[in-house]
């Protein structure tokens, strides 16, 4: 395969984080090619959101490296401004979307989406809304451009927020359970949009308690627990057949509570 | 009652209650520059600059704005602050109520869920950017009518700048009784300019709040 060869989207190697005396991430290692889908399982309290919000540098990691597309995130090295320049820039190659989807309440729902590449890449309003309604088209959600977020049920919100990341044309899509705040019927619109995107080969990391769709649209997956990688494999297998006792455990009982 | 006279004092109090709002309009404007420089450094990296921040507002808080008046203006010159009455009268003010604004201003600022300031700084955005776009236009619902309140307060505050002879409204009203030796008509005059000062700030600060909260309501 040439894919061995290249760059991958995002790598971490060796990464640590600590809250005080807490360590939520002892030491994580992984690499995502360009295109590939990673899911990410765990009971809460695993550190698999805190390994998530690392990539973006939401959280500050306290030791090892995280790079994007071959340049490093995290930079302890930079300070102040430089520092803040620095990470606003790589932000802008990442969409992140969040279990809260966290859209600006005072924005229209086309200006969530627009606001980003207006003031940041200061790109035309003509060109910025044509955009818009072009990601709000993909996540279906065309109608309700002039609509406030006040107004959308939250799979629509999700939607939205989803629409607002890839207004940025990220290099990689972050999603922080991105489905577990919705009621049960509004998941699988959301679902939806996402597996659209895994049919454009965007390259995503996904933080998720929904396991039959981890299994359905990763390439790789991860369980995580106590703030290491526990077990990572193909989905197929890494559902089907755990090799670790603490993956069956937390499969057993998570898909149990499932049905 | 002396109604004549009453018609015959209007325009000097028109006069002077326009000096009212012409020193608490400056003192307010001011005052919001000092409380946003106020916010900044309570949220500075630094930590003398946040003590240095909370300490001046506590002084300020913590002692009476007649004092603080009379303090400026007759213990300024001591230390070679020399203001007129009227830009002491603006000066004190602004200060005065920038320590309380900054407060209103923070704690709306504060009250703004911090997702907000995740999903924003997640598209790339900065701190500064984050605040101006994201942060500010939902804040400031919330702190518009406190900010409001203030300003009455400002207003009617201004009233105790007759005693560095500003001639404002008071000042005025008492000069008037000194010369008719009617003080019933004069003062009752001057609370009713009080009150339509102390109205078309609340009319201003509705509007404002209005327009700030238009998302909400669409």
């Amino acid at each position: 395969m040439t894919q061995t060869t290249e760059t991958p989207m995002v790598e971490l190697k060796g990464v640590k984080k600590r809250f005080g005396d807490l360590e939520v991430l002892k030491g994580i290692d992984l690499s995502v090619d360009r295109g590939k889908i990673i899911s990410i399982i765990g009971p809460s309290g695993s550190g698999k959101s805190t390994l998530l919000r690392s990539v973006n540098n939401l959280e500050v990691i306290d030791e090892g490296t995280i790079l994007l597309d071959g340049v490093q995130v995290n930079r302890p090295d930079l300070k102040g401004l430089a520092y803040e320049k620095h990470i606003n820039h790589i932000r802008q190659n990442m969409g992140m979307v969040f279990q809260h989807f966290n859209l600006f309440p005072h924005l229209s729902t086309l200006d969530n989406v627009t606001l980003a590449p207006r003031k940041l890449k200061g790109m035309k309003a003509s060109d910025a809304r044509a955009l818009g309604m072009e990601l709000l088209e993909r996540v279906g959600l065309a109608d309700k451009a002039q609509v406030y977020p006040s107004a959308l049920s939250g799979g629509q919100k999700q939607r939205v927020a989803i629409a607002r990341a890839l207004a940025m044309r990220p290099k990689v899509m972050l999603f922080d359970e991105a489905t577990s705040a919705l009621d049960p019927e509004l998941v699988e619109e959301v679902n939806l949009v996402m597996k659209g995107l895994a049919e454009e080969h965007m390259t995503m990391l996904i933080v998720t308690h929904e396991m039959t769709f981890a299994r359905d649209v990763s390439d790789w997956a991860m369980f995580m627990d106590g703030g290491v990688v526990v077990e990572a494999n193909t989905p197929e297998h890494l559902f089907s057949h755990p090799d670790q006792e603490r993956t069956q455990h937390f499969l057993r009982k998570h898909l149990g509570a499932q049905a | 009652m002396d109604i004549n006279l009453m018609i015959d004092i209007t325009p000097l109090l028109v006069e002077a209650a326009w000096v009212t709002v012409d020193i608490s309009a400056r003192a307010l404007f001011f005052g919001f520059f000092i409380a946003s420089a106020l916010v900044a450094l309570r949220t500075s990296r630094i930590p003398p600059v946040r003590w240095l921040a909370r300490a001046y507002i506590s002084v300020v808080r913590g002692t009476p704005y007649f004092v603080q008046l009379l303090l400026i203006f007759y213990g300024g010159p001591a230390i070679g602050l020399r203001l007129d009455p009227f830009t002491c009268g603006v000066v004190v003010g602004a200060f005065n109520i920038g320590a309380y604004m900054s407060e209103a201003m923070r704690g709306a600022i504060e009250s703004v869920d911090s997702g907000q300031n995740e999903a924003s700084r997640s598209l790339g955005f900065g701190r500064l950017a984050t605040l101006q776009h994201i942060i500010m236009p939902q804040a400031a619902p919330l702190m518009i009518r406190s900010i409001g309140v203030l300003a009455i307060i400002l207003v009617k505050n201004s009233s105790l700048v007759s005693i560095i002879s500003v001639v404002e409204l008071t000042y005025q009203a008492q000069r008037l009784i000194g010369s008719t030796y009617k003080p019933l008509e004069v003062f009752m005059l001057s609370a009713l300019m009080y009150i339509v000062i102390i109205y078309a700030v609340m009319g201003i600060v509705e509007f404002l709040y209005r327009r700030a909260t238009r998302y909400t309501f669409l």
